[in-house]
């Protein structure tokens, strides 16, 4: 059979299952596109690439699928750069294809050429050139593959113009996978599943640290089974929300530098920490050389390097969450009276529960408040987009997730520019859900293009901006810890946020009071075929309490107390 | 301390700039890296030594391991291992000292490659000590110039 590489391209995508590619044409590209004009395959034209990435990026987190975005050589290439290195650090999984110049261009500086292998070596899990069209069927297998499989991750594809235009006798039964070093890893070590069982059974006073890893290999229902059978308290990182209901009274919240004070403390005092599929990220543990310092380690990540990284564990166990949990979860037998484990964090929850000062000025939004009212009105059963900043954290902190794939927010890179695209992203891939991007007036106009692309797409989108007029979370760390001098934070000037949105056909609201929070939340959410964007004028200078200081240990926490 | 570890990969383009990105990135210091193809074309291997503690070896080797084209990784320090290293020395060599500079070539097995009016070239291989050794011999000479190729090492035995 001759087959072109374009028509390579699309028949094996379509073997991959992809549904939806986000992306953006340009000259390497042209082939590609014109190879899309007749496909089925439904494309969602950005505005700027790094929407492209960030929305296949969602896209991949709420439905578990491999997230694809496309964008043409050079600049394109560039500009997906961002939104590859978030995928990277949140181990998302997602396939990248950029155009390339035609082959013999390539090392001679030609139009719109740039070794974007070269480039994001660093940020992807693995990377190809293709330089032959016979190769082309057999990387687009491999790429896919090794960005879902073990821990995933992105991987980019480069795709020479010509190498797209040639015409091959092409045999499927040829296509085959060559990864002789890339093995999937199968069972987990049966004597340390063994030990770190023992070690839970024989805990006075265990804590389960939950990370992302639980979320991406599906072990939600593992997880609470363990805890709710043990009778653990589960607290979870930023990347983790979701694999446990927030609603649980073993529910700790988050931990780490914007972390519940009782989960702070129970890290303290613990005797066993069983960390999940999470990675010990300084965010999380504060001064390392006093993290968890009463506590034996079990460390159970699908990745070795994680393992010792940054915290030597007890017992370390290599392999896929779901299927070690399952192991453990087997061989657990009687469990032993903890009822003063549980009073002593109890009592913390009562002494230092989550709360925030209501303003002087009465009638004025507090930020927290606005997200409290979205999780009331949605019951929780929203998907929850991000950008980085205050916004972020107090998202964190009083929406309670209760389904996993239902945060999508930036961790590891801490992306402002996010959440706009992601909002996207996760409602093309889940259109039955309602999908609300929280946002800051900062971060909102990183990406404030793809306001374009939604309103194109139909997507009833709600975008609610906590607008303090501040680069808030900067601006917060400015006035703890650096005299309050607000160097170049104060971004009161700022467009119209209302008239902008109904400039990109959008429906715009704002709402400067507390009483019209609610109302104004729920007239946003019965739209069906238009973005909403809605404009809160929250209190300027709110902080996100608790919080440990950069470099501090976990137990010296601002803000948050009694005194509050 | 300096481990050795015998690497195979896949013999594709981009290889080594892979392992040397992770070498940066991850802030590891490489003492020296070998790389060549092996009895199967498709296969090279590099032999690469660093320097570092337990710790550093071990997130070397779980990185390494990640990379998709890192077929294999050996830890041959504490092996039974054969270790050469090759070493060309240009020296100063003026006809009234080149007897005894040939004495010292005859006593390390080197042999002389290259012989101007006033320099020889040198070769040496052996391990890394026996280089360094010749090197301190060499030196009250003059060396005008030094290229070594850093270790290959192949363990002992049947194993592989």
């Amino acid at each position: 059979m001759r087959l072109k590489g374009t028509d390579i391209f699309i028949k094996y995508l379509k073997e991959e299952g992809v549904e939806v590619i986000f992306g953006y044409p340009g000259g390497s590209a042209l082939p590609i596109y014109d190879a899309l004009y007749d496909s089925d395959i439904r494309h969602v034209l950005v505005r700027h690439e790094q929407g492209a990435a960030h929305a296949a990026d969602a896209y991949a987190r709420a439905t578990g699928k491999v997230g694809v975005c496309l964008a043409t050589s050079g600049p394109g290439a560039t500009n997906l750069v961002t939104g590859i290195a978030n995928a990277y650090m949140d181990s998302v999984p997602m396939v990248a294809f950029t155009g390339q110049v035609a082959v013999p261009l390539i090392g001679k500086d030609a139009f719109q050429e740039i070794d974007i292998t070269g480039i994001t070596l660093p940020i992807t899990k693995h990377n190809y050139l293709v330089k032959d069209t016979r190769d082309l069927a057999r990387v687009i297998k491999e790429a896919f593959y090794i960005a879902r499989t073990n821990r995933p991750g992105p991987v980019l594809v480069d795709l020479p113009r010509d190498v797209m235009t040639a015409e091959i006798e092409f045999s499927e039964e040829d296509v085959r996978m060559s990864l002789r070093g890339y093995r999937v890893l199968k069972n987990a070590n049966a004597g340390q599943v063994l030990m770190a069982a023992k070690a839970i059974e024989e805990a006075k006073r265990p804590l389960i640290y939950a990370g992302g890893g639980v979320v991406s290999s599906g072990a939600a229902a593992e997880l609470k089974e363990l805890a709710e059978k043990m009778e653990i308290p589960v607290t979870t990182t930023l990347m983790g929300m979701g694999s446990f209901p927030a609603t649980s009274h073993l529910y700790l919240g988050m931990l780490g530098m914007h972390g519940t004070r009782y989960a702070n403390y129970a890290v303290s005092e613990c005797d066993l920490l069983i960390a999940i599929g999470a990675r010990f990220d300084d965010r999380v543990t504060g001064n390392l050389a006093s993290f968890a310092p009463r506590a034996r380690v079990i460390h159970i990540d699908i990745d070795a390097a994680e393992i010792g990284k940054n915290v030597q564990s007890h017992i370390p166990i290599v392999g896929d969450v779901k299927q070690v949990l399952r192991e453990i979860i087997r061989r657990l037998k009687a469990r032993p009276g903890r009822t003063e484990w549980h009073e002593l964090i109890d009592s913390w929850k009562e002494d230092f529960p989550l709360t925030y000062s209501e303003s002087p000025d009465d009638g004025q939004i507090m930020p927290q408040y606005v997200i409290e009212k979205i999780y009331e009105i949605t019951e929780g059963n929203a998907i929850i987009t991000t950008e980085v900043g205050q916004h972020q954290m107090w998202t964190a902190q009083y929406y309670k997730f209760v389904q996993p794939r239902t945060f999508i927010t930036s961790g590891g890179l801490g992306t402002m520019g996010f959440g706009l695209p992601a909002a996207i992203g996760a409602q093309i891939g889940c259109p039955d859900k309602k999908v609300i991007n929280i946002a800051g007036d900062g971060s909102i106009q990183m990406n404030i293009q793809e306001m374009c692309t939604a309103v194109e797409q139909k997507l009833p989108i709600v975008i609610c901006i906590l607008n303090n007029q501040y680069l808030g979370m900067v601006r917060q760390w400015q006035q703890l810890f650096y005299e309050g001098r607000y160097s170049y934070t104060d971004i009161s000037l700022q467009p119209d946020f209302v008239r902008l949105a109904e400039a990109y056909g959008a429906v715009g609201m704002r709402v400067t009071k507390k009483s019209e929070v609610e109302p104004a939340l729920r007239r946003a959410l019965q739209e069906t075929e238009r973005p909403v964007m809605i404009d809160f004028r929250v209190a300027r200078e709110a902080n996100v309490f608790p919080m440990v200081p950069p470099g501090e240990s976990l137990q010296n926490m601002l803000g948050g107390d009694s005194s509050q | 301390m300096k481990h050795t570890l015998s690497v195979t990969v896949d013999n594709h383009p981009g290889v080594l700039a892979r392992v040397a990105t992770l070498f940066r990135r991850r802030g590891y210091n490489i003492e020296s890296l070998c790389v060549g193809r092996t009895e199967e074309p498709s296969i090279s291997r590099m032999t690469i030594v660093v320097d570092g503690d337990e710790n550093v070896l071990e997130q070397v080797t779980k990185q390494l391991h990640k990379l998709v084209e890192v077929c294999k990784i050996m830890d041959i320090t504490s092996e039974e291992s054969v270790d050469r290293e090759l070493a060309l020395f240009k020296v100063k060599a003026e006809p009234q000292v080149r007897a005894e500079i040939m004495q010292i070539v005859d006593i390390f097995r080197a042999h002389i490659v290259d012989i101007g009016r006033k320099t020889l070239i040198i070769e040496v291989t052996g391990d890394e000590g026996k280089i360094n050794a010749m090197e301190d011999s060499l030196r009250p000479f003059g060396i005008i110039e030094m290229v070594r190729t850093g270790k290959v090492a192949m363990v002992r035995g049947p194993k592989t």
